[in-house]
């Protein structure tokens, strides 16, 4: 039930959308396994280029493909409408039918599979997405949350080789999300299926994506692993829209329920953040540290309130504009950022080589895998 | 004033009439109404207006195009007389083809609402879930309109039964084969028998102020100008 562990396929997308008012231009190939993520503010083509992909935009020219798998040739004249292409579509709003009730619309997406297709069995996707207490249900008074759950599992029911995550999230309250996040984790690591994940939410980005696409006005911005592409996204052109942070990996030592509080060993050092039981003891975990939340101290510090205090080196001072001075730090093997002021840096002394102690404020958890 | 006073035979071939009438136009009508509100065609406005055409023209005048349209002397009149041996004209056949086009309206004009209001949004979750574009059509835009389609099929049968002008030009006033209600009526008001008059004229106004009230009680959105 897990992953089909042929080599991983390449979803080759050339392409070129015009609507009324941009432009999409776009050459990329993307990995076909793991979590993808099309990152880029509203206005950035991320939704057009998902829907290219799926076949609800016809681009102007270009080529689509997965792995030898043509769907859109221009110069051949190939075209593979939408409901041949073997992709699942999670929408925004998640687009239930209404007639049908829940069990009526995972059965829709049931109905139509392949033949002898058992990768998504009824009882694993219905169990995975604990949509058991759901099935009885309508459409009208769902729950955000419980539609796009209902959404999700039709869409895995129905068979599909590549998911598509428009925004799933978009739509949703804070607590909704936090709600929906895990299943979505769930299901794309319990399946296997390749996923490529639609989101200007650098938070959700983090938490479920191995890898990210950035767009901006159409083009591709920037792409790599989550922890590069965040850490330069400060740098880049998309600077002022973005804060410096970093993303480092973890695995879970155990939790104190007690103090409410979960402990993360990052090779060697420890940090605790606040409690996250849902994840399973020795799990990988991925932290989001923003730089201004990284605090410097040139001696151990005592009597504080701070938890986390790592020791470490600086390797490179730079300067951050406006007084402002942005310090990468070394600790065992991974680095931090710190945003201080000059003034700070020439008072303590600071310079590369200087060996230093990190104070980290808060930390958010995002993702283990 | 009761019904044995007049003789039933228009009854039944108006409700003939208007029940072929309507299946028919459920048919035609259908697939006319789904693409007028998907399509993105720049002759879309030119059709819309055809279809909309029976609602602002004088049934005589629509009346007097299908007559020479449907003569023997015409193309489809003369195909119709070699397929069936029967002329178009004159006939229960060719007041059935009459009055489809004289409701078009009244089936096309809800059911483009209906589907408007379907909009691309399930259409398109549904071919992301592998249904080809019919099966979507059927299993998703269908079910979501199917009040529409109540309202069309009422109002295509009511406004069948009460048409005169096009039915007199077209069918004539031939007892047993095209005499129907609004023509019944109109020959016993031109020969002074009011009662029967009466007994037909009410019958058909109680029948379709209870059509109406049911139809807008059911369905809210009916978006139908009623010519």
């Amino acid at each position: 039930m897990s992953a089909s562990d042929e080599s991983t396929s390449l979803l080759g997308v050339r392409a070129r959308v015009v609507l009324p008012d941009f432009t999409l231009e776009i050459d990329e190939r993307i990995a076909a396994k793991g979590v993808t993520a099309l990152f880029g503010p509203s206005g950035s083509g991320k939704t057009t280029l998902l829907r290219a992909i799926a076949g609800f935009e016809r681009p102007t020219r270009g080529r689509i493909v997965l792995g030898d798998r043509v769907f859109f040739d221009a110069e051949a004249g190939i075209w593979v409408p939408p409901h041949e292409r073997p992709m699942g579509f999670l929408f925004q709003d998640a687009r239930l039918f209404d007639h049908l009730g829940v069990s009526g619309n995972l059965d829709f997406g049931a109905r139509r599979r392949g033949r002898g297709d058992t990768r998504f069995a009824f009882r694993d996707v219905v169990a995975s997405l604990d949509l058991g207490p759901l099935l009885g249900r309508r459409i009208v008074g769902l729950s955000g949350g419980e539609r796009q759950r209902v959404a999700l599992g039709r869409t895995l029911l129905s068979g599909p080789e590549l998911l598509l995550l428009d925004e799933p999230l978009a739509a949703l309250d804070v607590g909704r999300k936090a709600e929906i996040l895990p299943y979505l984790e769930k299901v794309t690591r319990r399946f296997g299926i390749p996923t490529v994940f639609v989101s200007h939410d650098l938070d959700e980005v983090v938490q479920l994506a191995d890898r990210v696409l950035v767009l901006d006005d159409g083009q591709v911005a920037g792409e790599g692993a989550t922890a590069e592409i965040v850490e330069g996204l400060d740098l880049g052109p998309s600077a002022n829209r973005h804060e410096a942070s970093v993303v480092v990996e973890g695995c879970v030592l155990r939790h104190d329920t007690r103090l409410h509080l979960t402990l993360v060993d990052l090779h060697g050092d420890t940090v605790s953040l606040p409690l996250a039981d849902r994840l399973e003891e020795g799990a990988p975990v991925r932290l989001r540290v923003r730089a201004r939340d990284v605090a410097i101290a040139i001696v151990q510090p005592e009597g504080l309130s701070i938890r986390n205090v790592l020791p470490g080196h600086v390797t490179a001072i730079r300067d951050g504009g406006a007084g402002a001075a942005d310090v990468t730090i070394q600790l065992r093997e991974d680095h931090l950022r710190a945003q201080l002021t000059r003034a700070a840096v020439e008072e303590l002394g600071l310079a590369e080589g200087s060996a230093i102690f990190a104070l980290v404020k808060s930390v958010s958890l995002d993702r283990g895998r | 004033m009761s019904l044995g006073a007049v003789d039933p035979t228009p009854i039944w071939i108006t409700l003939q009439l208007a029940t072929c009438t309507t299946a028919l136009l459920f048919l035609v009508g259908t697939p006319i109404a789904w693409w007028l509100a998907r399509t993105r065609s720049r002759i879309r406005p030119v059709v819309e207006a055809v279809t909309s055409l029976p609602l602002v023209l004088p049934p005589t005048v629509l009346g007097f195009y299908l007559l020479i349209l449907m003569s023997p002397d015409a193309p489809l009149g003369r195909f119709w007389l070699t397929l069936t041996g029967d002329t178009l004209t004159f006939s229960f056949s060719g007041l059935v083809f009459a009055s489809m086009l004289y409701s078009l309206p009244f089936m096309v004009q809800p059911l483009v609402a209906a589907f408007e209001g379907v909009g691309r949004g399930p259409i398109e979750a549904a071919a992301s879930l592998g249904a080809p574009p019919f099966d979507a059509f059927l299993r998703v835009a269908v079910p979501l309109s199917k009040r529409s389609f109540l309202t069309a099929g009422v109002l295509t049968f009511s406004h069948t039964l009460g048409e005169f002008g096009v039915v007199l030009m077209v069918g004539g006033n031939i007892p047993g084969a095209t005499r129907v209600l609004s023509i019944a009526i109109y020959d016993h008001v031109e020969t002074l028998r009011y009662a029967e008059a009466h007994t037909l004229a009410a019958g058909l106004l109680v029948f379709s102020f209870a059509v109406l009230v049911l139809v807008y009680a059911f369905d809210r959105r009916a978006r139908v100008r009623v010519g």
